[in-house]
Parts: C-alpha cells; sequence; structure tokens
C-alpha cells in the first residue's frame, strides 16, 4: 500500500520535474549546437511559473476544460506506467489526452489553432499505429502487456526487436514535435503558421499543456527504457542515447510537410514493423 | 512566497513580440541582431514569441502611422496582464524625421501606454538589452 503511494506520488511530483529538467537540457544542447550558450537548466520551470501567474483569457471555456483533460490524462498515464500497469491502457489513455489538446484547439476560431489542430491530428494518425505495433512486439516477445512482466524479463528486448527501436524512435520524433515533425507547434513562434496548436491556449493554460508535454515525455522516455530494463545502466545509457540523437536530428533537419510525414513514416514504420514482427513469428 | 516566485519567473522569462510599425528596418536588424549567437539573449530566458497572447513584452519599432494604429492597440488589447512596453528608435520614440508627415500619429505612446523609451536611429542591440532588463524592473512595480 505504501509502495503503491510512493510510486502514485513519483508519477505525479517526479516524472513532471524529470521532463521539465530534460526539457531545460534539451534547449541548452541545442544553444549548444548553434554556438550559443543557451538559458539556465531549470528555464522549462521559470516558463511555467510566470505562465501560471499570469491573467487567465481564454477564447471559451471549452478550451480550458480541454487543457485541464489534457493534463489529467498525460498525469494519469504516467501514474499507470509507474504502477507498472497495462501497456495498452497507458497508450489509449495517452491517446485521449491527445485528443483533449486538439478539441481544444479546433474550438477556438483563429486560422492558425484551426491549421495546427488539423497537423497535430495527422501526426497523431501517423504515430498511433507505430506505438500499437510496438507494444504488440513487446507482448510477442515477452507475453504479457504488463509492464512489470516487461522489466522482469530477463534479456534486454532490444536485441530481439531493433526495428521497433527504430519506429518508436519514429513515434517520439513526432510526439516530441522535433523537426521534420513540427508541423502542429512551429518550434519558433514567429513563423508561418505562429504556434499553431497552441497559439490560442495563454497563460495558465498554456502551462498546462506544457506540463502535460513534460509527463509526455517522461512516458515515452519511460517506453524507450523497456527496450533494455535488464540492467539500471543499460536503461540510462538507451535513454540518454535515444534524447541525444532526437536533439541531433531535430537540429540538422528542416520542417517537412505532412504528406512526407504520413507516406514516410507509415512506409517506414510499418515495412520495420512487419520485418521485426515476422521475423519474431517465425523464428 | 508564491508571489515572490511569479514575479522572480517572470524576471527570468520574459517572452517578446516584436511590432515593426513601420519602420524602416534599421531597428528590426538590430532587434533580430540580439537572437544571433553574438548577443543570445535566450541565455536570460528571452524568447521571440510571434504570439500576442504568450508575449509579456511588446517590442515596437517605427512610426504609428493612421493605418497601423489599430493593430497596434489590438497586438496591446490581447496581451495578457502583465505587460511591458519598449519603445524602440527614434520614430517609435516621437515620429523621428516622419513626424511633419501627414499621415503619421507620431510615437508609439500616442496610442498606447510606453513603459521604456530606448533612443537611436538604429537603436543599438546592447541599448535593446538594456531597455528590455529596465522594462523587467517593470514588473516588480505592477505587482
Amino acid at each position: 500500500m505504501i509502495n503503491t503511494c510512493a510510486l502514485i506520488l513519483a508519477g505525479l511530483v517526479a516524472a513532471p520535474l524529470a521532463g521539465g529538467l530534460v526539457n531545460g537540457l534539451d534547449r541548452i544542447l541545442t544553444a549548444r549546437f548553434q554556438a550559443r550558450v543557451g538559458p539556465p537548466v531549470v528555464q522549462p520551470f521559470y516558463d511555467v511559473v510566470k505562465l501560471l501567474g499570469k491573467e487567465k483569457t481564454v477564447v471559451n471555456v471549452w478550451q480550458a476544460f480541454c487543457a485541464y483533460c489534457y493534463l489529467a490524462a498525460t498525469a494519469i498515464s504516467v501514474v499507470l506506467f509507474f504502477l507498472q500497469s497495462d501497456l495498452l491502457l497507458i497508450l489509449f489513455i495517452q491517446a485521449v489526452g491527445a485528443v483533449f489538446l486538439v478539441i481544444g484547439a479546433l474550438s477556438s476560431t483563429s486560422p492558425y489553432s484551426q491549421v495546427g489542430a488539423q497537423r497535430e491530428l495527422l501526426q497523431i494518425l501517423s504515430y498511433e499505429p507505430l506505438l500499437v505495433l510496438v507494444t504488440v512486439g513487446i507482448y510477442l516477445e515477452t507475453g504479457s502487456f504488463k509492464i512489470g512482466q516487461v522489466y522482469a524479463w530477463d534479456e534486454p528486448l532490444l536485441l530481439k526487436l531493433p526495428f521497433l527501436f527504430v519506429v518508436l524512435g519514429y513515434a517520439l520524433t513526432i510526439k516530441l514535435r522535433k523537426s521534420p515533425f513540427d508541423l502542429s507547434t512551429s518550434h519558433h513562434g514567429h513563423q508561418e503558421l505562429v504556434k499553431g496548436l497552441l497559439t490560442d491556449y495563454s497563460g495558465p493554460f498554456l502551462a498546462l499543456t506544457e506540463i502535460g508535454h513534460w509527463f509526455e515525455v517522461v512516458l515515452i522516455l519511460g517506453l524507450c527504457s523497456l527496450f533494455w530494463a535488464t540492467s539500471w545502466i543499460g536503461m540510462i545509457i538507451i535513454v540518454a542515447t535515444t534524447y541525444f540523437l532526437e536533439i541531433v536530428i531535430d537540429n540538422v533537419s528542416a520542417r517537412m510537410n505532412w504528406r512526407w510525414m504520413l507516406g514516410y513514416v507509415w512506409a517506414m514504420g510499418l515495412t520495420l514493423s512487419v520485418v521485426n514482427l515476422v521475423w519474431l513469428y517465425v523464428r | 512566497m508564491f508571489k515572490r516566485m511569479i514575479t522572480e519567473s517572470r524576471i527570468k522569462s520574459p517572452w517578446l513580440l516584436h511590432y515593426d510599425c513601420g519602420s524602416c528596418n534599421g531597428c528590426d536588424i538590430e532587434v533580430l541582431a540580439c537572437l544571433t549567437p553574438v548577443y543570445d539573449i535566450e541565455r536570460f530566458g528571452i524568447v521571440n514569441v510571434g504570439n500576442p497572447m504568450h508575449a509579456d513584452i511588446l517590442l515596437v519599432t517605427g512610426t504609428v502611422n493612421h493605418r497601423n494604429k489599430k493593430v497596434l492597440v489590438n497586438l496591446y488589447d490581447q496581451m495578457p496582464h502583465p505587460k511591458v512596453v519598449v519603445a524602440i528608435g527614434s520614430c517609435g520614440l516621437s515620429g523621428g524625421i516622419f513626424r511633419e508627415a501627414y499621415n503619421v500619429v507620431g510615437g508609439v505612446d500616442k496610442v498606447i501606454p510606453v513603459d521604456v523609451y530606448v533612443p537611436g536611429c538604429p537603436a543599438k542591440p546592447e541599448a535593446i538589452i538594456d531597455g528590455v532588463v529596465i522594462g523587467l524592473q517593470k514588473f516588480h512595480e505592477k505587482m
């Protein structure tokens, strides 16, 4: 009982803190790649506290409601992950959160918000099948959707599911909204899309979406850690390497359009998944 | 305590909105120069957001005329409180060499309240950064 409470607390408190720090490291590394110094590592926390203290302005009440639902869904999915629950359940709850964010953006009439929301829907359409296929691969190998059982598996999944790990990388890049997939909310808010999906979220509600995003980062890095669950060192190395590669890809690539994203990610992702799944099945 | 934390965060995380109110682009180039690796204002948490609903500080360059004053007021109204306005360059301060023109209203302060004036033609990036820093101190007073 005490253990469960500790895990829930870890999911609710430690996870967003870790997500914020990862975000801060991301900004520093990106700045270093561009020969800049970059902000302090706790900068994302300053941003969120500032946003929480700003005046509440909403386009309509549904937007505020959707921001709360998004945060709740992402928080629940991370808590379930910490409780070592069912992978499929976690993915579905996370998808509900993602869809609420889109509905919130669609409830505003701003064209930037609308375009951003449509693009986010296409992004969800691109990565959701891939995440489910990764989960199926994990099931075929370990015989369970339970995270507890996956962590207890006695050999690293990466050796059996190398292609599915690459597929998870695609999903991670889209989910983190990094280049070349930063279609729905451009990194730099002074471009053609302004801030896309997030344009009309402001003040405290923007802060809620930011905290929700930290939860999502932790969840997806947690999924990566499943691939080398036999030792702590392996887990840390695989998560750190994956995130570092994400930042490098983000910095060396330009933004592509959604047709390219859908075609490329589905073609590569589905092919790699099928090859890996068939190999798992026939061996 | 929370109040102090929020004020502290406001000073550490100012998000800028830059509006070119009909400037010759001299001041705009200097504003954008602040974002380059030489000045790297992201060190101070400053981000150029381009969205009034996310911004804390409004940087205005150029003279205000009868066409764009509505846009300027609209942008100012869309920014959530607390907010600071920094007028940049001779034109933003007073209308500059265009102040006698028939279509010109004058400086930015004719239309919206201005907190900090940064002179220069064009204003130097160092002066703009100084102006923003003085603007941040205004957040203390606005609490």
